[in-house]
Parts: C-alpha cells; sequence; structure tokens
C-alpha cells in the first residue's frame, strides 16, 4: 500500500469519524449529567432530515445546522419530560424516541428521498493546506470538520477545567449531595439533555447535508448506536471518544481499500472490523478499572425524584 | 299507516338495491390493478421503474382499468397483509415487486384463488402466481463496453451489495464487455454489504477513485456513486435509473430497466382471460432493458458500437456470455461457439477474467 493511499485513509477517516465525534461528545455530556438516552439514532435522524429540509429550501448552511441542532434538542426535549418530569425509565423512553425518530424522519423525508444537494466546500486555510501532509490531513477540511474539532476542545474545557462543568460531573456522581447543595438537579439534567440531543442532531445534518449528501430513509444507519458504544468503551472521556470515533472511520475507510486491492479476506468479516477493533482499542486503554470507576457517572440511568429525599 | 309503512319500506329496498348494483358495476368495469412496492417512489432507482412501468400501464389501458400503489411496505408479515388488502378491495391483479414478497405473496395467493398474482425477481409460482425479471446482465456488458473505451486508467470500479449470483452476474457481464472493446482492464470490486446506505456507497467510490479507478458502476440503490464521481471528476455509470441529473459530467450512462410493455402485456390478458402462470426472464429484445442517454463526452464510433450490440442481442445473433469466456483461473468455463444457458447464469458463483479479488463465501 503506497503512502498516497495511506493519507488519502486518514483524511477519508476524519470525515467519516465526524458523525460520531458530534454524537458521541453530545451523548457524553448527557451521561455525564447523569442520564442515559438511548435515543440518539432517533435524535440522528431527525436531526438529519431537518437539517436536509433546510439546506434544500434555503441553501444556506448556517439555517441547515440550526434547523438540525433544534430538532435534535426538541426531540431530546420529549425525552427529558419523560424522564426528568415524569420520572419514565431512562431505557424504555431512549429505545422509544429511537423507534419514534426513526418513524418521524421517514415521514418528513417522504418529498426529500433522493433528491441531491451540493455538498459542503472544503475551506483550505492559506499557508497551512499547503503544507505537505499535514496541510491535506488537517487544514483541506469542510467547516462541519473544523467545528468538531473545536468543539471537543471546548467541551474538554468546560468538563474538566470550569466550575459548571465540575458541577455537571458532580450532578452524575452524587445528586443528592449537589440537590442538598441548592443547585437544581433536575434543570441542569434537562440542559445537559437538550445539549446532547442538539449534538446528535448536529451529527446528522453533518451526514445528510456534508457527507453524502442526500437524505435517505434509516441513513444514519446505526451509527447513533455506534455512538452511544463509543462513550462507554470510551470510559466517558472526550479524548478517547475522539478517538474511537476516528479509529472507527479509519478502519471502515481501510476495509474498503483492501477489498479494492484484492486481498483474499470475507468482506463480511472486514465490514465487522471496525466494530471488533474499535472495541479491542478502546477496551484495552481503558481497562484500569479505577479509571472506569472515577470517570463512569455514578448515578447515570437512575431516575432521580427531587422530593423524596 | 301499515301499508303506507310498506310501501315507504319497499321503495327504501329497491333505492338500495339500485344504488348497490350501479355501484357493483362501476367498480366492475374496470380492473383494478394493485402494486406494492418496497421503498418510497423518489426520483431514481428500483420502485421508481416499477412506478414508471404503472404509469405507462395506466396510459396504454386507462380507460379499461385502475391502479393503485402501496409504497414502502417491508418484506414480512406487513407485506402479507397490505397485499391481502388489496385483493380483499377487488384487486384482481397484482404485482409485488420486491424478492422478500415471494412467500407473503404465494401465501395470499392461496387465499385468492380467482386473482391473479406477479411477483418480481422470485423463483416460486403457483397457478395463479406469476414471475418476472430482467435480463440486467445485457444492460451491464452494455455498459462495459462503454467503460472500457471510456476509461484512461484501465481500472473499473464496482460497487456492489451482497455476493449472490443476480450481482456477480452483472459483474461479470460488465468486465466482458469492458475486455471486448479493451483487453487490459481490471475490474476492483467493493463489497458493502448492503442495498441502500449512501454513506457506505460514497466510502466505497472515493477508495476506488483513490486506487486508480475512473469508471465507477454500482449495483446498490442511491445516487451515492454517481454524486462521488462528479465530485471527484471521473465517470460514473448509473444503475436502475438514468441519474444524469445528479452528475451531469460524470454520468455516462445507465443501465435500466423499464416495466411499461410487460405490465400492459400482462394486464392485457387478465382483460382478455388469456392470463397463464408464467416465469418471464426479458431483456433487450422484450424492450425491458435499456440504456440511459448517453453523455455527449462518448465518441460517436463507441455510441454506434453499443447500438450494434444491443441489435445483436435484440436479433439473438450475440449473447453477453457468448464463449469463450475464462474464469479468473484462466479455466474455460464456456467454449467457443457456446453461450451460457439460463440455469447457469442463474446459479453463476465465479468471477471471469478481469475481476480483481475473489468472491466473499
Amino acid at each position: 500500500m503506497d503512502f498516497e493511499i495511506f493519507i488519502h485513509i486518514l483524511i477519508a477517516a476524519i470525515a467519516a469519524g465526524t458523525p460520531f465525534v458530534y454524537a458521541a461528545l453530545g451523548e457524553l455530556i448527557t451521561e455525564k449529567s447523569g442520564v442515559l438516552n438511548l435515543g440518539v439514532e432517533g435524535m440522528m435522524l431527525v436531526g438529519a432530515i431537518s437539517g436536509f429540509i433546510a439546506m434544500a429550501k434555503t441553501g444556506s448552511l448556517l439555517v441547515a445546522v440550526l434547523c438540525g441542532m433544534a430538532a435534535g434538542a426538541l426531540m431530546a426535549g420529549i425525552f427529558a419530560v419523560l424522564t426528568l418530569t415524569l420520572m419514565a425509565n431512562q431505557v424504555a423512553s431512549g429505545l422509544a424516541l429511537t423507534i419514534f425518530g426513526v418513524g418521524l424522519s421517514a415521514f418528513l423525508g417522504l418529498d426529500y428521498t433522493s433528491i441531491a444537494l451540493g455538498g459542503v466546500a472544503d475551506i483550505n486555510i492559506p499557508f497551512l493546506s499547503t503544507l505537505p501532509v499535514v496541510g491535506q490531513l488537517f487544514f483541506s477540511h469542510d467547516i462541519l470538520i473544523y467545528s468538531s474539532g473545536v468543539l471537543f476542545v471546548a467541551i474538554s474545557w468546560f468538563l474538566y477545567k470550569s466550575k459548571a462543568g465540575l458541577l455537571l460531573r458532580g450532578i452524575g456522581e452524587a445528586p443528592k449531595s449537589a440537590h442538598a447543595l441548592g443547585y437544581n438537579v433536575i434543570k441542569i439534567r434537562y440542559i445537559a439533555v437538550l445539549v446532547g440531543g442538539a449534538m446528535a442532531g448536529l451529527g446528522g445534518v453533518y451526514l445528510s447535508v456534508a457527507y453524502t449528501p442526500m437524505w435517505v430513509e434509516g441513513m444514519v444507519a446505526g451509527r447513533g448506536w455506534v455512538s452511544l458504544a463509543l462513550v462507554v468503551f470510551a470510559s466517558w472521556r472526550p479524548a478517547r471518544v475522539m478517538l474511537g470515533a476516528y479509529l472507527f472511520g479509519a478502519i471502515t475507510i481501510a476495509q474498503f481499500h483492501v477489498q479494492g486491492f484484492g486481498i483474499d479476506i470475507p468482506a463480511q468479516l472486514l465490514s465487522m472490523l471496525p466494530y471488533v477493533a474499535t472495541i479491542v482499542v478502546l477496551v484495552v486503554i481503558s481497562r484500569d478499572r479505577n479509571t472506569i470507576r472515577l470517570n463512569s457517572p455514578a448515578s447515570l440511568g437512575i431516575t432521580y425524584h427531587p422530593d423524596n429525599q | 299507516m301499515a301499508s303506507m309503512k310498506k310501501k315507504v319500506l319497499s321503495v327504501f329496498i329497491l333505492l338500495v338495491c339500485v344504488a348497490g348494483f350501479s355501484l357493483s358495476a362501476s367498480a366492475e368495469d374496470k380492473l383494478k390493478v394493485g402494486f406494492v412496492y418496497i421503498s418510497p417512489i423518489g426520483d431514481a432507482g428500483w420502485t421508481y421503474q416499477h412506478d414508471l412501468g404503472r404509469l405507462e400501464l395506466e396510459k396504454n389501458l386507462g380507460d379499461k382499468i385502475v391502479t393503485k400503489y402501496i409504497e414502502s411496505v417491508p418484506e414480512g408479515p406487513e407485506a402479507e397483509r397490505v397485499i391481502r388488502d388489496l385483493a380483499q378491495s377487488g384487486h384482481d391483479l397484482i404485482f409485488t415487486t420486491s424478492f422478500g414478497y415471494m412467500n407473503p405473496t404465494l401465501k395470499v395467493a392461496k387465499m385468492f384463488p380467482k386473482k391473479h398474482f406477479e411477483h418480481s425477481t422470485g423463483y416460486k409460482t403457483a397457478k395463479n402466481v406469476g414471475t418476472y425479471m430482467c435480463r440486467f446482465y445485457e444492460g451491464r456488458y452494455l455498459t462495459g463496453i462503454v467503460a472500457g473505451k471510456m476509461t484512461k486508467s484501465n481500472t473499473l470500479g464496482y460497487v456492489a451489495a451482497f455476493p449472490i449470483p443476480e450481482v456477480i452476474r452483472g459483474i461479470n457481464a460488465f468486465t466482458l464487455g469492458a475486455k471486448s472493446v479493451n483487453p487490459d482492464i481490471q475490474v476492483k470490486v467493493i463489497w458493502v454489504n448492503s442495498w441502500f446506505d449512501p454513506g457506505k456507497e460514497r466510502e466505497a467510490s472515493e477508495a476506488l477513485i483513490t486506487q486508480g479507478a475512473d469508471v465507477i458502476t454500482h449495483h446498490t440503490d442511491s445516487t451515492a456513486p454517481t454524486l462521488t464521481a462528479e465530485e471527484k471528476g471521473v465517470y460514473a455509470i448509473a444503475y436502475h435509473s438514468d441519474m444524469s441529473k445528479y452528475g451531469p459530467k460524470a454520468h455516462l450512462t445507465a443501465a435500466t430497466h423499464t416495466y411499461g410493455e410487460f405490465y400492459t402485456k400482462t394486464t392485457q390478458a387478465v382483460l382478455d382471460n388469456t392470463w397463464k402462470s408464467d416465469s418471464v426472464w426479458s431483456g433487450i429484445k422484450e424492450g425491458s432493458i435499456k440504456l440511459a442517454p448517453m453523455n455527449a463526452a462518448i465518441p460517436a464510433e463507441v455510441v454506434a458500437l453499443v447500438e450494434k450490440t444491443t441489435k445483436d442481442i435484440a436479433a439473438g445473433s450475440f449473447h453477453p456470455f457468448q464463449g469463450p469466456v475464462k474464469d479468473q483461473s484462466g479455466k474455460v468455463v464456456v467454449e467457443a461457439g457456446k453461450s451460457l444457458s439460463d440455469e447457469d447464469l442463474l446459479g453463476m458463483n465465479y468471477y471471469v477474467e478481469g475481476v480483481l479479488g475473489n468472491i466473499p463465501k
């Protein structure tokens, strides 16, 4: 395999991994507050079609992104009302949200099936883009890929360096203590769930508006579930989520190249490879029990009743 | 009073009878034809082609029939319910247009022995169930000629769904077509293990282009390969439908299948009471396989060659799998002077010479 193809795989991997970066980082914020939202797939789908419709109607990427994020947040809002206000079971509500999202997006998208958009242009940064290798790898993508990187830095800073991030993590660890200190646990969890939904929606927009760029029923094709798994296997740490997302993307692209070269490995085995490799790598780097205990939110998935203290 | 009541009642009954009679008469006037589709119609793809056929049927026999279609019907129990509903609501001829409708169609057909059913791409028939399918490989061979003439890198890319004989037959026919005009070409195949996943289809197309393929074709359902080719500045050959609006520069042509003639003929047979259960495998000769309009970039002599081959296939003087055909190991699988039987075509499980890699087992 020559060097050029290797670089191509890495460039393509960044694009292929970006939907996971958005959705998984969003889910990470939600889970850090102690809420488990299994509806990522549904939120991504509704975000994808909303962004797609907005893009087809207005032609503005900004409007598409805002609509997709709003739609994802709206979906998450339904989940939040069910689980945080009405105290419904989080696992069941999340699964229901996915099923609902699959149906709703298919319905909204009926008139938009197999319409094609122009895609999103790559932005080359003067000087940096012309650097050999590095320029191709990091400085010749579209704006949604750059912003996923910016978001990653912002979220890492927020979670580990800001007071608000500390509070969010605290609520995920011990909601009762936070409540006793006078913080409104339900309100903060609402915000975390909505942010998670908006980011899942953004991941969907990236898929439908920039990556493919088209709308097809069910086009998220399991990427929401992969994002959920990434958060767990990365033991709730943003950098590892990011690593997992790109690794998954890289192996997805690499296995297509292996097939193209006619190397004799069954295609079915190859299409399984991204899942297996990502899980193995993340489990190996996160195998330390203490790290898991330190990073996994202690109250994850447990319904919190502020009045029954 | 009592007689008055009786009179009113009898008039009322008379009215109901008349109304009922006229209703049933108007329904019996026209033959009701039902269609079951696997996906939304959209504006390109498998279901879109079937719906074009339905529209042509309406145009041809519109005064004698009414059609109804139901789209996005998943294969399985839901399909059985939809087909049964159509039969119950008076549809005498029902076309079910996806492979997975095979068993539901047969099951419903048993319950309604007087209705006629036609199932697309299946292999089981019954007294009132026929099957129909197109000889897609004939179109593939023709597009192979175009690809073989237009490539500069001598590398062609093929995005494929699942390693079943139908798909393998297409890859082989495409390769044979390309090799007939350019013996040096090789065809790279990437399996995406999905009929419809624009994300994966795009990734596979990109990988093929990076590895040097400058003509991309596909046996999957979305427009993603054509879009990708347009973006990367290489050529694409589409499948199912004319996808030129998705890649005006890239789109060379498309191997399309049409059903208008078959639907018209079959419906006419039901109207004439001459319908019989049959397995129809129709191709260029019957007008079921056509190429989409050729891109202006294709030289006139190539267009002429494709037209000549089309005529030869229609006349039966040429068969895409006409010997000698060699498999990858160089073994002759079809001897000179012979061509493959339909049975061998249907069970095809090897690559011909010129295809790179192995069939996933």
